[in-house]
């Protein structure tokens, strides 16, 4: 019974940061629409800022919090000013791409300076515990209760009786008609960000305080957990966001308390998905029609896109396939095998995020799904390879179908942070799942490539087959978008109201892009697991995933010939010019920032 | 004569306010019927609730004697329905033929097999293959159907023709309608709808839409028609309904409607009910 006392106090201490975390984000996409994916890279320098104050300056608590306040409120304001306003004006999903591509610049800047090992934040003087009836409860968890009432009690006044927080409101209603009145939306959207970065940087303090943890790698989580509690309240609804986040942090210590640790995400990213798709407006919201605005998610810029001719193409391939006879370095064959293999995975993501316009902000899983199939067929099946790499790729067609296909009726942004939580999900239940996956421990002593009985075991017959694979795919790929399906998975990427009026059943057209693109990715996979020869659960991670993206938009969205292109560029270049590993997770960041704000239509042209 | 749409009792509300109020509408095969009124008299929710772009509170539409409240717009356009939207829905990154056969969807019927019950769960597997593989006869039909498109652009005269591949965000306001018309025609409906096509033309554009309107009138296409310009509603109309906040206030003949001091009263307002109507200036 005691136990059941402290896992609500814990659950209602987690909820209280989550809170803080998600009440920034409610703040923010109520005045400009937009899920801040930076807001976790805010919470990590706040995590350390507080560090280096308790560590260097010796500072007692509240120095520490002032401090990190000042800290996350100017990295807010920062981000602001540099990030999103000249975005002003671009697609929807602009904005929340530039945020994961900073979200990127910023987490790489502190594990730079910082390394990627964990470390200890020792709340100082807060260790005492209080016997409560049969529970006990911490300082620090009483802390923790006070700045999040503290913080919402002053959230509260603010909003309610200062002219810049009716400014806020005023915004958050209707930003035309709140300038067309005087007020300044930019001061808005400065102090929004300021007040939502200072609380999320004090969440990232209080959090490392409580775990005597911090580490570089929390930021994500950070941004899907306020992300989450946010979606289970009703977006940009700040009562809605810290009654989520109270249910959420309920629902995973009671989750921990039956399943165990390793579930408790899991709890976090099923609850989003089954709020986003059963009340896509929250938990708490009225039974309004349809989200206020219609947030079409399409990241397509107009252009001119650039038609290499069949022959062009055709040559470029016989040059490709010729390299292996003209450098027969190895280093260089693997380099450029690799960048086949992320070609494929950005023919998949390029035909569903450009052509049909999902943008899927989690393509990795797919990878997962393949490379775990064709394992997993090789090696308790005794299926041979080629045969399982062919599987894989059908396997993921389906799985990856079903899984997104309750998700198909969310549009823009929702749909985006649906397939972030199921790409999630695909990684938990790899992880879970032990029986068939091998939980934690992952999969080994993967049977190398092998075609028909032959070995492929020089670099370059690996090379040979990648690339083969992934021309393959790209013709037919070229083939179907020059069939009516290319002309009608376009058709619903622009206008889904007028492709429904002319007959196209959305979820159709939908699932069979979806299912085309994915047998790339799963092909992709399950080659990838082949050549490793070992793969687990974080092999294909949330990275690779905004890594995929970066590829297509450097491409053209929906162009072919520009995920190639595009991932030859972004994977092969930085290993030929041999770019630190924790450097090139800086680059694809800056990439995608410098991408979407100079050169949305990429190299290649949207088509 | 048999009325292709019978729309009875057909009610939607928004919160507190009724937008379409227990609406009756016939429309006969090869009628012609333009509805009238005041912004917000509930034209386009109209549209929207026969469309199957909404859902009615109240109220049944039949469509040539079968009932198809609340179906899918998907199912509706299948059936014959074509509409265009007040504000233009084009697909902008599409260029202006495709657009046109997009339009033409459902009519595609070698590439997209029918099937029945167990069978059509891999209907869409059976299209993706017939796509890729593209036998003769899908060949055929859809070089059939870009014919009929470029016959299509060809009734716009040259405004869409030498524009065929030209994406459709690069093209005027007016031409934009012109390609949601076309892409209306492509779907040979057996009623077409069209919300306002004259928007934001004008007067030369506006004379060259009602010359094609009357055109496809003639042809003996059954048309429903929402416009603001009076003109030609008056010319080219079988019959005018007149809504007003959400009610039909009036229903007759051009001649009749026209004097009716209820509609003037609702059309131009109160302190004009004394003076004859004029044409409301365009858009």
């Amino acid at each position: 019974m005691s136990s059941w006392i402290d896992y609500t106090v814990n659950g209602l201490i987690i909820g209280n940061i989550y809170a803080l975390l998600a009440v920034g984000l409610a703040l923010i996409f109520g005045v400009s629409r937009l899920i801040n994916f930076a807001h976790g890279s805010v919470y990590v320098v706040g995590a350390y800022a507080g560090f280096l104050a308790v560590t260097y300056l010796d500072a007692p608590l509240p120095v520490t919090i002032g401090i990190v306040v000042v800290v996350g409120a100017l990295l807010g304001l920062g981000i602001e000013r540099f990030g999103l306003r000249p975005l002003q004006g671009h697609a929807h999903i602009a904005p929340l791409l530039a945020t994961i591509g900073i979200s990127f610049v910023l987490d790489q800047l502190v594990q730079l300076f910082f390394k990627p090992d964990p470390r200890a934040l020792p709340s100082t003087l807060l260790d005492q515990r209080f016997q409560i009836g049969s529970g006990t409860i911490g300082a620090l968890d009483l802390v923790i209760a006070a700045i999040g009432l503290l913080s919402a009690g002053l959230l509260y006044y603010f909003l309610r009786y200062t002219r810049l927080g009716w400014a806020v409101r005023a915004t958050a209603q209707d930003r035309d008609a709140a300038q067309q009145m005087g007020v300044d939306v930019d001061a808005v959207h400065r102090t929004v960000f300021a007040i939502a970065s200072g609380l999320g940087a004090v969440s990232g303090v209080l959090v490392g305080m409580y775990y005597n943890y911090i580490d570089p790698a929390m930021s994500f989580q950070a941004t899907l957990k306020g992300v989450v509690a946010q979606v289970v309240g009703g977006m940009g609804n700040v009562p809605g966001a810290i009654a989520g986040s109270l249910l959420l942090g309920l629902v995973e210590s009671y989750g921990i308390a039956l399943f165990g640790t390793s579930y408790r995400n899991l709890f976090a990213f099923v609850l989003l998905i089954v709020v986003l798709v059963l009340r896509p407006n929250g938990l708490f919201a009225g039974r309004r029609r349809a989200p206020p605005e219609p947030l079409t998610g399409t990241f397509i810029a107009p252009s001119k896109p650039i038609n290499l001719p069949p022959s062009a193409l055709l040559g470029a391939a016989a040059v490709a396939a010729l390299v292996p006879l003209m450098i027969p370095s190895p280093y260089v064959l693997q380099v450029l095998t690799n960048s086949w293999l992320y070609a494929l995975l950005g023919l998949s993501l390029t035909l569903i995020a450009g052509t049909v316009g999902l943008v899927s902000l989690g393509h990795a899983a797919l990878l997962a799904i393949g490379g775990y199939a064709s394992a997993l067929l090789t090696l308790n099946a005794g299926v041979p390879v080629g045969a399982a790499i062919l599987s894989a790729g059908l396997i993921t067609a389906f799985l990856g179908t079903v899984l997104v296909f309750p998700s198909f009726r969310l549009r823009g942004h929702y749909l985006s942070i649906a397939t972030l939580a199921i790409g999630e999900i695909v990684s938990l239940v790899i992880l879970n799942w032990e029986w068939l996956t091998r939980g934690p421990i992952g999969v080994s002593g993967i049977p190398s490539l092998s075609l028909f009985g032959f070995e492929l075991d020089t670099d370059r017959s690996v090379y040979w087959f990648t690339l083969a694979v992934m021309v393959i795919l790209a013709a037919v790929q070229f083939r179907l978008l020059g069939s009516h399906l290319g002309r009608v998975f376009r058709a619903v990427r622009d206008d889904d109201v007028a492709a429904r009026s002319y007959g196209i059943r959305l979820d159709r057209y939908k699932a069979l892009a979806f299912a085309f693109g994915s047998f790339a990715a799963g092909v992709s996979g399950g080659i990838t697991s082949h050549i490793y020869s070992y793969i687990n659960h974080e092999t294909f991670n949330a990275q690779l995933s905004i890594l995929a993206l970066t590829i297509v938009i450097l491409g053209g969205m929906g162009n072919v010939t520009g995920a190639i292109v595009g991932s030859v560029l972004l994977v092969g270049l930085p290993e030929v010019f041999r770019v630190a590993a924790e450097y090139r997770v800086l680059i694809y960041g800056l990439v995608l920032l410098l991408l979407v704000r100079f050169r949305p239509q990429g190299i290649m042209g949207t088509l | 004569m048999s009325a292709l749409l019978e729309v009875r009792g057909l009610t939607r509300r928004f919160g507190g306010l009724t937008a379409v109020d227990a609406v009756d509408l016939d429309l006969g095969e090869h009628e012609f019927v333009s509805i009238i009124g005041p912004n917000g008299a509930g034209k386009t929710t109209l549209f929207n609730l026969v469309t199957g772009l909404d859902d009615p509170d109240a109220g049944r539409v039949r469509l040539a004697g079968h009932d198809v409240t609340g179906f899918s717009p998907e199912k509706l356009a299948a059936l014959g329905v074509a509409r265009t939207f007040q504000h233009g829905r084009v697909f902008a990154n599409l260029s202006v033929l495709d657009n046109i056969l997009v339009g033409a969807h459902v009519r595609f019927k070698s590439v997209r097999p029918a099937w029945p019950a167990p069978l059509s769960l891999i209907e869409p597997l059976a299209e993706l293959a017939l796509a890729l593989v593209r036998p003769g006869a899908v060949k055929a039909e859809e070089a059939r159907m870009r014919e009929e498109a470029l016959a299509i652009l060809a009734r716009f005269g040259d405004r869409l023709l030498p524009r065929k591949d030209n994406p459709a965000y690069s093209l005027s306001y007016a031409n934009r309608r012109r390609v949601e018309i076309g892409r209306a025609l492509a779907l040979g409906p057996r009623l077409l709808m069209l919300d306002e096509p004259t928007a934001g033309m004008n007067q030369t554009e506006t004379a060259e839409m009602q010359a094609l309107i009357g055109d496809l009138k003639k042809s003996g296409l059954t048309i429903l028609l929402i416009e603001h310009k009076l003109d030609m509603v008056m010319q080219l109309s079988d019959r005018v309904i007149v809504m007003d906040e959400g009610h039909v206030i009036a229903n007759g003949k051009p001649a009749e409607v026209r004097n009716d001091p209820k509609v003037i009263e609702a059309y131009l307002g109160h302190h004009r009910a004394d003076r004859p109507p004029v044409e409301e200036a365009a858009e």
